[in-house]
């Protein structure tokens, strides 16, 4: 689509695209603020879904009859729509998976065979447990080493020591996009030129960067780039795994079973193509499928005011979080974005978690799947508040005089 | 009071609630006046693990009754551990092991009970009758 035929965006008009927004909690108008944990979903794809499993219900690649072949191509059609939002060079480069986690132990498994012992992986100390566990358990299986590129009080990569860690032994550099936890939006295209310059792959985790800014995987030059469909407004239970085509063809299938093989004998089994070689097994057709709808949705909004307007919730709100004494916010990076976690002395996460979502508040509280980052702040968790495009600045002040209430009950 | 009595009570305590955050100030009002557990029995082994808030629980049995003490970082935590404390402490061994503990349906806080649920709650009860039950076992006839 481009730039012109895009709709000026009004987060009041793009609300009723969400059913799930118009709801009560316990009496309250519903605040969704855990768009870090899982975003809504746009009618479009509710429809999807319905007229997949109501019409075109059938498995796909082998099928001969009609409604085999029509969600065949819907299926491809959602991969080429994916690797244009992304700006992958060819759909082969395309991967569907169950999610980001997924990717990323495949990537971990299967790249992970073209590694020695002795190889390096660098990864942050802000990352996720998705993208340190699988990690670990590579460099546990095939005798490498993992180290950590250490991050600021404010939340932010210290580039120079991440620099120090690169040498020559270094494969592969595994780096969220933006924090889960911090917002902190990391320079994934400097991080990969600086990869490159010693001869090792990077891999972006972009669960918290698609939704919120636009992708290009040429531009931003990275080897893998993984995300989640049900964090881009998408199904649960699909995400995807972008990979340059070089790579993955050099690499061994993760999985085994039907779809990803080209001939089996008992004595020897060849493998089909990119990118079928990656996706044994029946793979989540109608996620897939709406997955594509989902991205195609985003690709008609205006990414550049729908980033200014998210920046905005995030700053207000963590201007007024600010002001409440006791208060640290945890995460000032210069560059962070739609993510504001907070910590106060005296006052368990959890129990602003569950006063607030009485209000009618979903926020998340806890550690957030980042225990070594919660180590390193010393805090036992947060409560985070997590934006999307169709939050708005009332809900803001609703959530910051529910945050008020709160702490005053609980102190 | 019998367990059953006693848990009558609570629920009566909790019907005048008609609020949701009224019922929670009651429970962090409890949670103040829990009984705290001896500093020195903050111990690894007395934490419950599975909870977002660190709960850790000393079960005693003085003169054939149990005798329940905990304390946790998180208050909301500690008022619903304060109910299940109220509900058990002074009761043998075996009715705390067997009992049906239906007031935390009846208030309106079986959403802490889910097995994935960050406050634990059940962990907490599992742990509470696992230490009623242990005694009875070792105190066999």
């Amino acid at each position: 689509m481009t730039e012109g035929t895009k709709k000026p965006f009004s987060v009041r008009e793009i609300r009723n695209e969400f059913p799930a927004l118009r709801q009560l909690v316990y009496g309250k108008n519903l605040i969704y603020f855990d768009n870090g944990a899982t975003s809504q979903k746009p009618q479009v794809v509710l429809d999807a879904i319905n007229r997949y499993y109501s019409k075109d219900n059938a498995n796909i690649h082998r099928g001969v009859h009609f409604m085999s072949q029509k969600a065949t191509t819907e299926f491809e059609e959602a991969r080429i729509i994916i690797q244009k939002y992304l700006n992958a060079r060819t759909r082969e480069e395309v991967i569907f998976t169950k999610g980001t986690t997924d990717g990323i132990n495949l990537v971990a498994n299967s790249f992970g065979e073209l590694l020695s012992a002795g190889d390096e992986i660098i990864i942050t100390a802000m990352e996720h447990h998705s993208n340190i566990v699988p990690w670990q358990m590579l460099c546990q299986r095939k005798n490498l080493t993992l180290r950590v590129a250490p991050i600021n009080k404010k939340g932010e990569l210290i580039i120079e020591e991440f620099d120090k860690l690169l040498n020559s032994k270094t494969k592969l550099v595994a780096v969220t996009h933006i924090s889960n936890t911090l917002g902190t939006i990391n320079p994934v295209k400097e991080l990969a030129q600086k990869a490159h310059a010693v001869g090792a792959k990077i891999l972006v985790d972009g669960a918290q960067s698609i939704q919120h800014m636009p992708i290009d995987v040429i531009d931003m030059d990275c080897d893998f780039f993984v995300f989640s469909g049900h964090k881009v407004f998408g199904p649960t239970g699909i995400g995807v795994l972008y990979g340059k085509e070089t790579l993955l063809d050099r690499m061994p299938p993760y999985q085994g079973g039907g779809d990803m093989i080209s001939k089996v004998t008992f004595e020897r089994t060849t493998y089909n193509e990119l990118p079928f070689k990656f996706e044994a097994g029946t793979p989540h057709i109608a996620g897939g499928i709406c997955l594509g709808e989902a991205i195609k949705f985003l690709s008609g909004l205006d990414i550049v005011a729908i980033q200014k307007h998210e920046k905005e919730l995030a700053d207000y709100a963590q201007d007024l979080l600010d002001t409440f004494e006791d208060m640290t916010i945890i995460g000032e990076a210069k560059k962070k974005t739609s993510v504001v976690s907070f910590s106060m002395e005296g006052v368990h996460p959890f129990d602003i978690g569950t006063l607030l979502d009485k209000q009618g508040i979903a926020v998340r509280t806890g550690h957030h799947c980042t225990q070594p980052l919660m180590d390193f702040f010393g805090i036992p968790g947060t409560v985070r508040a997590s934006f999307a495009f169709y939050n708005t600045r009332e809900e803001v002040d609703t959530f910051i005089a529910a945050v008020e209430k709160s702490i005053n009950m609980l102190r | 009071m019998t367990i059953e009595q006693k848990q009558q009570e609570i629920i009566e305590d909790f019907d005048i609630y008609d609020d949701w955050m009224n019922k929670y100030e009651y429970i962090i009002e409890l949670g103040k006046d829990l009984p705290m557990i001896d500093p020195t029995k903050k111990t690894e082994d007395r934490l419950i693990p599975g909870c977002q808030s660190r709960v850790w629980l000393d079960a005693e049995v003085v003169d054939g009754k149990m005798q329940f003490t905990a304390d946790s970082d998180a208050i909301i935590t500690k008022g619903i551990i304060g109910l299940l404390i109220r509900v058990l402490n002074n009761e043998s061994p075996a009715d705390v092991a067997t009992a049906d503990l239906h007031f935390i349906n009846d208030i309106g806080l079986q959403e802490h009970l889910s097995p994935t649920r960050a406050n634990g709650l059940l962990s907490m009860v599992n742990k509470l009758k696992m230490a009623a039950l242990k005694w009875s076992m070792e105190n066999k006839d």
